[in-house]
């Protein structure tokens, strides 16, 4: 456990050692604002933020992967994964240890969105209930994409391929559930099949969300899908951390 | 203190370690000799359970490499053939997350801290981060690391590589005050260091160990200096 806890503090420190942080942080909160403002956020007249949930998928695909490219990448390409490896530490503790500091670090950055949900309680009576159950599935969306970042990360020892096959997973899983792409799909594909498609993305789970539901289906989709990929990640890097 | 038994490794067709065998007792210092691509760091990283043997295996201080990795680690303080280190922190924090990997905690963290800092010379360092220092220095830190525990066995891979002559001279200055506590095993290309700090040479080549002894006993045998003696075994035996 304190192992796992020295991973966690000086994977979090590391993030605030660099510029990395910074720019993140500034890059994020700066769209996440301008797009939800975009969005029609006074046109809508309404006091919630879902013109600003609706477009962090298409942030999250970006910003997370250049988060999680270097989680294992930058390890490797220095050679400290041998010194992590020959300390008295397990694979799951360190992979746990770094993923769960990137995603404290990402829901950082989300937090610090604050001043949208004081705009929004400035300007009306919104529902917290559904601000909150927003948050909490744009949250877990961030940690289901990290969970995919990290084993890309753990494939490839450069950071670059780690991003791009990242951006791809994560965008893939993203767009199948879009409506034009499942309506493209229904023409070839039979029913059952884009209905399954529409079920393993991103989309279907995180909206339903926004909306204020929080159903045990959607809470398993998250769960499996971080679960499966850090684990894949971990057994990824088992294999390859010598390579 | 270390059992090596017909340990064997390969990547892919290459044949990196051979099923070597051998033991190695507290007070030895064992330098691992041999040509590039010999296997030596391999075995070293089988040893510390960085990579699993395909086939045979060892014991660190009784735990066994492939049952008990985390004990073999506790036990041990490696030192990576480029000392990797988080370039981004200070040798001050770095150190620190050792002692917190390690649960060297409170007290005793000041204590190992105080120890180590002065015999590896970093106290000028100390508060600098690791990408801003020099090769010499950063082996130095990551010597401190390996020794911030006081391990009963320590495996050295290269551990004067950069530094300069009086540094060199300070490392195996170091190494032969621990040596008679400690189990320790050096990876080296340098022969005059075999013969400053080496109790026992082992020559390995092409994965395989090629004669077993001391330096002073090779040079007994061969009539030569070590140097000749390393090109006669190498060059005969992997030809």
């Amino acid at each position: 456990m304190n192992s796992f806890c020295a991973v966690f503090k000086r994977e979090l420190k590391s993030y605030f050692a660099t510029p990395l942080a910074y720019v993140f942080l500034v890059i994020f909160l700066f769209f996440s604002g301008y797009l939800a403002f975009k969005q029609g956020f006074y046109e809508a007249r309404q006091a919630d933020m879902r013109s600003f949930f609706v477009n962090l998928p298409l942030l999250f695909v970006f910003m997370v992967p250049s988060t999680a490219m270097r989680l294992w990448a930058e390890e490797r390409k220095v050679g400290s994964v041998e010194l992590l490896f020959t300390l008295p530490i397990t694979i799951t503790q360190a992979v746990l240890g770094k993923f769960l500091a990137a995603w404290l670090f990402l829901g950082i950055a989300l937090l610090l969105t604050f001043p949208m949900v004081l705009t929004v309680t400035y300007l009306g009576d919104p529902d917290m209930g559904l601000i909150a159950t927003g948050y909490l599935g744009a949250f877990l969306m961030a940690g289901g994409f990290l969970a995919i970042g990290c084993f890309f990360s753990a494939l490839s020892k450069n950071q670059v391929i780690a991003f791009v096959l990242s951006v791809v997973a994560c965008a893939v899983l993203v767009f199948a559930g879009m409506p034009t792409t499942l309506n493209y799909l229904s023409t070839f594909l039979p029913m059952g099949l884009v209905t399954a498609i529409e079920g393993m993305s991103f989309q279907e789970h995180f909206e339903s969300m926004q909306k204020g539901v929080l159903q045990f289906g959607d809470l398993a989709y998250f769960v499996v899908l971080i679960a499966g990929w850090v684990a894949a990640c971990a057994v990824i890097l088992d294999e390859r951390k010598a390579s | 203190m270390i059992e090596v038994k017909e340990l064997r490794r390969c990547f892919g067709p290459v044949v990196a370690v051979d099923g070597i065998s051998f033991s190695a007792e507290k007070g030895q210092v064992v330098g691992l000799l041999g040509p590039n691509g010999a296997g030596k760091t391999t075995a070293m990283r089988m040893l510390t359970c960085y990579i699993r043997p395909d086939s045979g295996t060892a014991s660190v201080c009784g735990h066994d490499i492939l049952r008990d990795a985390l004990g073999v680690r506790r036990s041990m303080g490696y030192l990576a053939e480029n000392s990797p280190a988080y370039p981004e922190m200070t040798v001050g924090g770095f150190l620190k997350f050792i002692c917190d990997v390690r649960q060297i905690k409170g007290k005793r963290r000041k204590q190992a801290l105080d120890r180590v800092v002065p015999i590896c010379s970093i106290d000028s360092v100390y508060h600098q981060t690791i990408e801003t220092l020099s090769k010499g220095y950063k082996r130095r830190v990551g010597l401190a690391q390996a020794l911030i525990h006081d391990p009963d066995v320590l495996i050295l891979d290269e551990p004067t590589d950069g530094l300069d002559p009086n540094q060199k001279h300070g490392v195996r200055q170091l190494i032969e005050t621990m040596a008679k506590d400690k189990c320790i095993i050096i990876s080296t290309h340098i022969l005059e260091e075999v013969e400053a700090v080496c109790s026992r040479t082992i020559i390995v080549a092409k994965g395989r160990i090629l004669t077993d002894s001391t330096p002073k006993e090779l040079k007994e045998k061969y009539q030569a200096s070590l140097d000749e003696v390393f090109r006669k075994i190498t060059r005969a035996k992997s030809a």
